[in-house]
């Protein structure tokens, strides 16, 4: 197992810079998650980190060696792709004993291995077929088992579930972290699904336009977003974010007027903005709670059950849009008029340049309402 | 209305497709037919169809004239030896435009294509001399030697090359492949069709390539391949014309790429069938 280090990392090709100055610490058998959206250099920086992709310039560590000239083969990765890339031709067991084979390793050694790998896996009745006789799931975890048995410092993931329905995606994920568990072993996940990242990570590394945007726990991104960025995209349904001007300043309160609620008082929990400083006030749909003593006014839009929850679009007076979570046993039809209410302590506060004013990092939510 | 169109026009279908086997495969069978006749029944007007008494008088003959065994083994050794040539240069070549990306890839790719337009006629000439200053003229190995890369073999490879997901390279890659073994054992296997292909293609083309090796063997009979011999052929019996004869010697010719057809067109249909997509 080894511990992979980047030092100001950046990959352009040509005037393009795609990634710029990736500074990151993945510990020794940490599960370490990269998500973004498409396009933001996810994939190419993983690719990177494997050696199929040049570093343009920094340097990278795997464990204590400076691996930016070596070859995929000489750095110690094995990798799962997202397309599986299960050599065709070969069996399941060809392609387990491919990479050991290449690395000119006893029989019985390879036979060690493979039967290994399959056990744990539970393909061992599936050794003697080809990917195309597989289904998905099956192609995943013969995938997984070409990757175990190399028996690699770092495991690289890229999107390795995409390509599965969402049943076998809980199934595979759920495997993927037992894996983890049983091998201890440092794994690198690049995927765009941010359940999956707040489900598997044991820090998440959240990247756009090829910058890091924030890199700590799920809990840490999903409480402390860093910017307003991080605060969208993390959170299943979004936050809400309006425009808001600081009206008043006291010892712990700051008093917002926020456009389409009106005054709203937060704790003043972090950096502490000037009075009419333009803000981005955000604030999460499980903690907005319908309230027919509510201050705030709202029309429902659109109404989505989801089973355990419903998921309410409605409009403020102003027009802006605001998202609502409540319980299942909601009511709320298109077009109904409610009340709701917030705790200021729930509220995010963004500067002018999108980066977070308050709460202060180590700050809990309250539980959703 | 589709059920009864199917039911009308299969039928049809099925004569159009067994005239056009059988215009196709008439001149191979007269060709075999012929050579088993007498001279009187090769040569007579209207034409005997069948041979009264089949007989093997006529490969005899055809083996008293050329040696058609050393004549066949040098076809064979051109052919081979051109066609493992083209399939080595082809698939390095192809794999190089199809997944790696450097300088001057795309006008260098055109410019290849270029050559395909090129009249060979007009190569001819240069290319000999090229090869007679190497001290080559008149060997097999001369014959060989220009023939061993072909730009249609290289767009061909890359077409299909094109066509292997980038993401079975990379994990051969990361299995530790170096790049001749990603070529030779990941991506040459995923397009067994078309490397049996150009395989056909090739020797077939180099088999009954003429032009060239009359150019370049300069006469040096012991080095003629099947193809110059039947101009030999031709050639010997000029005045007393025996058609069978030169269809004995045309059958023995044909021979080896018909086996190697019929072989491959077997290959063809388990490759189709063992690479099928499935969901």
């Amino acid at each position: 197992m080894a511990s992979v280090k980047l030092e100001r990392v950046s990959k352009s090709y040509e005037a393009l810079t795609v990634l710029e100055n990736i500074d990151l610490e993945i510990a020794d058998g940490e599960f370490c998650v990269f998500v973004g959206p498409s396009g933001c250099g996810k994939s190419t920086l993983l690719r990177m980190i494997a050696g199929l992709e040049d570093i343009s310039s920094g340097t990278l560590w795997i464990g204590e060696r400076k691996v930016n000239a070596l070859s995929p083969k000489e750095r110690g990765i094995a990798m799962v792709f997202q397309s599986y890339a299960l050599y065709p031709h070969r069996t399941v067991r060809g392609n387990m004993e491919f990479g050991l084979k290449l690395s000119r390793l006893p029989r019985a050694e390879i036979d060690r291995r493979v039967a290994k790998a399959a056990k744990m896996l539970q393909i061992e009745h599936l050794l003697d077929r080809r990917p195309s006789q597989l289904s998905g799931g099956q192609r995943q975890r013969a995938a997984i088992g070409r990757a175990v048995v190399r028996d690699p410092s770092v495991f690289l993931f890229d999107e390795p579930l995409s390509n599965l329905d969402a049943a076998l995606r809980v199934s595979t994920r759920r495997e993927i972290a037992d894996l983890h568990r049983t091998l201890g072993a440092t794994m690198i996940y690049v995927t765009h699904d941010q359940v999956e990242a707040m489900t598997l990570a044991d820090r998440i590394v959240v990247l756009s336009d090829g910058v890091i945007q924030q890199v700590g726990t799920p809990l840490d991104l999903y409480a402390t977003p860093a910017n307003l960025f991080v605060a969208r995209f993390i959170g299943s349904a979004q936050m809400n974010v309006m425009n808001a001007t600081v009206a008043g300043l006291s010892n712990d309160t700051i008093t917002l007027d926020v456009a389409g609620l009106g005054a709203v008082l937060i704790p003043a929990l972090g950096r502490v903005p000037l009075e009419g400083d333009r803000v981005s006030f955000g604030i999460r749909p499980e903690h907005l709670a319908v309230d027919p003593e509510g201050p705030y006014r709202a029309r429902a839009e659109a109404a989505e059950n989801l089973g355990d929850h419903v998921l309410v679009e409605a409009g403020l007076p102003d027009g802006e849009p605001v998202l609502l979570k409540c319980g299942a046993t909601a009511r709320i039809a298109r077009g109904d008029q409610m009340n709701f209410r917030l705790n200021g302590v729930d509220a995010h506060l963004f500067d002018a340049d999108g980066l977070r004013i308050s709460p202060a990092p180590g700050h809990e939510p309250t539980e959703p309402v | 209305m589709t059920a009864r169109r199917f039911g009308f026009g299969r039928p049809l279908l099925a004569l159009v497709i067994i005239g056009v086997a059988v215009i196709a495969a008439f001149p191979l069978v007269w060709m075999v037919l012929s050579s088993l006749k007498t001279p009187q029944e090769s040569m007579q007007v209207p034409p005997v169809w069948l041979p009264r008494s089949p007989n093997f008088e006529a490969y005899r003959e055809v083996s008293d004239v050329i040696d058609a065994g050393r004549s066949m083994l040098n076809s064979a050794i051109i052919a081979t030896s051109a066609t493992l040539g083209i399939l080595i240069t082809s698939l390095m070549a192809g794999y190089a435009f199809a997944k790696y990306s450097f300088k001057g890839r795309d006008t260098l790719f055109a410019i290849m294509i270029a050559t395909m337009f090129l009249p060979p006629i007009v190569t001819l000439i240069p290319l000999y001399r090229i090869v007679s200053e190497m001290g080559l003229a008149g060997t097999l190995f001369g014959v060989i030697l220009p023939q061993l890369g072909n730009a249609f073999g290289i767009f061909l490879m890359r077409q299909f090359i094109a066509g292997v997901p980038n993401d079975l390279i990379d994990a051969a890659r990361v299995d530790g492949a170096s790049e001749l073994r990603v070529l030779f054992t990941v991506v040459a296997p995923a397009i067994v069709p078309a490397i049996a292909a150009l395989a056909l293609f090739a020797f077939t083309f180099h088999w009954n390539t003429y032009l060239w090796p009359l150019t370049v063997l300069q006469g040096n009979t012991d080095n003629y391949p099947i193809v110059l011999s039947l101009g030999r052929l031709l050639s010997y019996n000029r005045g007393a014309m025996n058609a069978g004869f030169v269809m004995a010697g045309a059958t023995l010719a044909v021979l080896p790429p018909l086996v190697l057809f019929v072989f491959l067109q077997k290959f063809f249909v388990d490759s189709m069938v063992s690479t099928g997509v499935k969901g």
